[in-house]
């Protein structure tokens, strides 16, 4: 479920920005420069899909599949607006046509199959769309015999499309479960925040799952517990770190590093 | 008694009815010509209900739960318990039983009826360890080929810190990914309510039913509506448009049939509501009888990559219907 308030996605335009973690002014050019982390408290920004995949991939080595696909509008959906608006008004401001783009890539000598989510397009939510690229992401990857790597940042199930998006969680673990009767890796990247449907189905079936430092990371969103339980939540609760020591990721990644992990791990597992 | 607005109706003459037969046995015409009445009343009823009334049934305080059926359907039942890493979670029941001679595994969420048994089941609403105890049982089944029973009836996985701390969002991928590579065949039912992720995540059936006025959705209509209304008062509005009804989700072809209720709804006779669940399973479960493991897998593969709409600019099949 996206239940998110609006946060800023990027790095917000102009000059300078203000470390939303440490309070520091910072000079934008800078934080791009520094993949969108403060350079003062190590604090990583939200980022788009694209000026992720130029951290990950090789320069020009990425080729995009299935961006034909598009969402349409199974249930008739409207709320106070009607979700066919929605889509139409995204498509106008020019956004992405999704909130998942897919393809292959190269890091140096390794060719694979990745993923990455935008959660800027509604939040990040997983509907028929995502489900089905995510389906076909891993069914290539068989084809070729490569890993697969999943760049997530989600408020989870795409409302708007009911019980189909629900349907995409069972969709893309059956994808996960025949990929996994090959001996190709699936390493799923946690990024703030992935959180709902997406966290409880591929996000947590990696063969290893890393997450970015302080990522927000769970099933249910913190407002919907602290209502539930009338209690405040402790201090780091479902943040990365706070995953790890649960034993629920292998590690903590910085964003600069992140490409030299993936690679190593991808080599290890190519034997 | 408990009963909700619409049923008002119904109840007032069955409790002329039962007075009627408790006092005045004799007087047969007139009970016969109340009988007529009544049953036409609940048809009448029953038939034109909205989707937040159908909501309202497939909560009602009196609906069949899990067990409710489970001692009205099998031979013999043994209860199992526990996820063998850190407790037996109360939501979730499940364990081994005879099903008209047939050994069958049976799991389901369970809501409680009394104060108290509502906090020790937890509302229906499982940990993580609910999951994993479901997932042990449904391993324990394959082991011995027998076929898996899943009741679906809840508002949900517990969204709680404890929940959080030990993997809620884990235990319900791994149970997808494992269902999806049962070699056994598995029949799901939402008897009551199918509360998104924490329904789904013992519902990856090769046959999936819902009875007559249980509702299967991504999101409860409150939720929904406090999230894109900003109001959680527009419950209903969002209940119609979520489209969470039995005949919605056949009409999408995300179910493959739908279990009849008694007349006026599986709480006025749960003896009834049994009988046509157990008709319903056994169908189920001849239908998928002596198919391989291996094929099992495939087919259920197919039946959940098929589901999901979208526009293929590309290709010629421009809509890919589930
Ligand atoms: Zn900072």
């Amino acid at each position: 479920m996206v239940w998110f308030r609006k946060k800023k996605v990027k790095v917000p335009e102009g000059l300078w920005i203000k470390c939303e973690s440490c309070g520091e002014i910072l000079y934008k050019k800078e934080v791009d420069r520094n993949m969108g982390v403060c350079l003062r408290c190590n604090h990583h920004f939200r980022i788009g899909p694209r000026e992720r995949l130029a951290f990950v991939v090789d320069e020009g080595s990425f080729e995009e599949l299935d961006h034909h696909l598009e969402p349409t509008d199974p249930l008739g959906f409207k709320d106070v607006k009607r979700y066919k608006d929605r889509l139409k008004a995204l498509k106008k401001k020019g956004a992405s046509k999704e909130a998942f783009i897919s393809g292959r890539g190269r890091i140096r000598d390794v060719e694979v199959m990745i993923g990455l989510f935008d959660f800027s397009f509604m939040g990040g939510s997983m509907g028929s769309v995502v489900g089905e690229k995510i389906a076909r992401l891993f069914e290539r990857a068989i084809e070729e015999k490569r890993g697969v790597i999943i760049f997530s940042a989600s408020g989870g199930a795409r409302m708007q499309e009911g019980i189909f998006s629900l349907m995409q969680m069972a969709k893309t673990a059956a994808a996960i479960g025949e990929f996994k009767r090959h001996p190709y890796p699936y390493i799923s990247v946690l990024t703030d925040p992935t959180t709902g449907g997406v966290t409880a189905s591929f996000a947590m079936l990696g063969d290893i799952i890393i997450a970015e430092p302080k990522a927000l990371i769970g099933f249910a969103g913190p407002r919907v517990i602290e209502q539930t339980i009338k209690q405040q939540l402790p201090e780091g609760f479902q943040r990365a770190e706070y995953l790890l020591e649960h034993g629920m990721i292998d590690m903590i990644v910085n964003r600069k590093d992140m490409k030299d992990v993936l690679y190593r791990l991808l080599s290890i597992f190519r034997r | 008694m408990n009963y909700l607005d619409f049923e008002r109706p119904i109840v007032e003459v069955e409790e002329k009815l039962k007075e009627l037969k408790t006092y005045y046995p004799h007087r047969e015409r007139e009970i016969r010509r109340l009988e007529k009445r009544l049953s036409k009343l609940k048809t009448e009823i029953f038939s034109n209900l909205s989707a937040w009334q159908i909501a309202q049934v497939a909560r009602h305080p009196h609906r069949p739960y899990t067990l409710d059926y489970i001692s009205r359907i099998l031979d013999d039942f043994i209860e199992l318990h526990g996820d063998r890493t850190f407790r037996d979670d109360p939501s979730i029941v499940g364990g081994l039983g005879k099903l008209d001679g047939e050994s069958v595994m049976v799991i389901g969420h369970q809501k409680g009826r009394s104060t108290k048994e509502k906090v020790f089941r937890n509302f229906g609403m499982p940990h993580p360890e609910g999951y994993r105890k479901a997932l042990r049982l449904m391993k324990l089944a394959e082991r011995f080929a027998m076929p898996v029973i899943t009741l679906i009836d809840t508002p949900g996985a517990y969204p709680g810190i404890g929940a959080e701390e030990r993997g809620q969002a884990e235990a319900i991928a791994r149970n997808l990914e494992a269902m999806s590579l049962l070699r056994i065949p598995m029949v799901s039912v939402v008897i009551g309510e199918g509360g998104s992720g924490g329904a789904l995540a013992i519902g990856m059936g090769d046959r999936v039913l819902m009875l007559e006025y249980a509702i299967y959705s991504v999101i409860s209509p409150e939720g929904c509506a406090a999230i894109l209304w900003k109001d959680g008062t527009k419950a209903e509005l969002a209940a119609e448009a979520l489209k969470m009804t039995a005949k919605d989700l056949l009409h999408f072809g995300i179910i493959d049939g739908i279990v009849k209720e008694p007349p006026g709804g599986a709480h006025r006779d749960h003896d009834e509501a049994a009988r046509l669940l157990k008709e319903a399973l056994k169908e189920s479960l001849d239908a998928l009888r002596g198919v391989s493991g291996e094929e099992l897998i495939q087919k259920r593969y197919q039946k959940y990559r098929s589901m999901g709409r979208f526009i293929d600019t590309h290709g010629s099949d421009t809509l890919r219907d589930s």
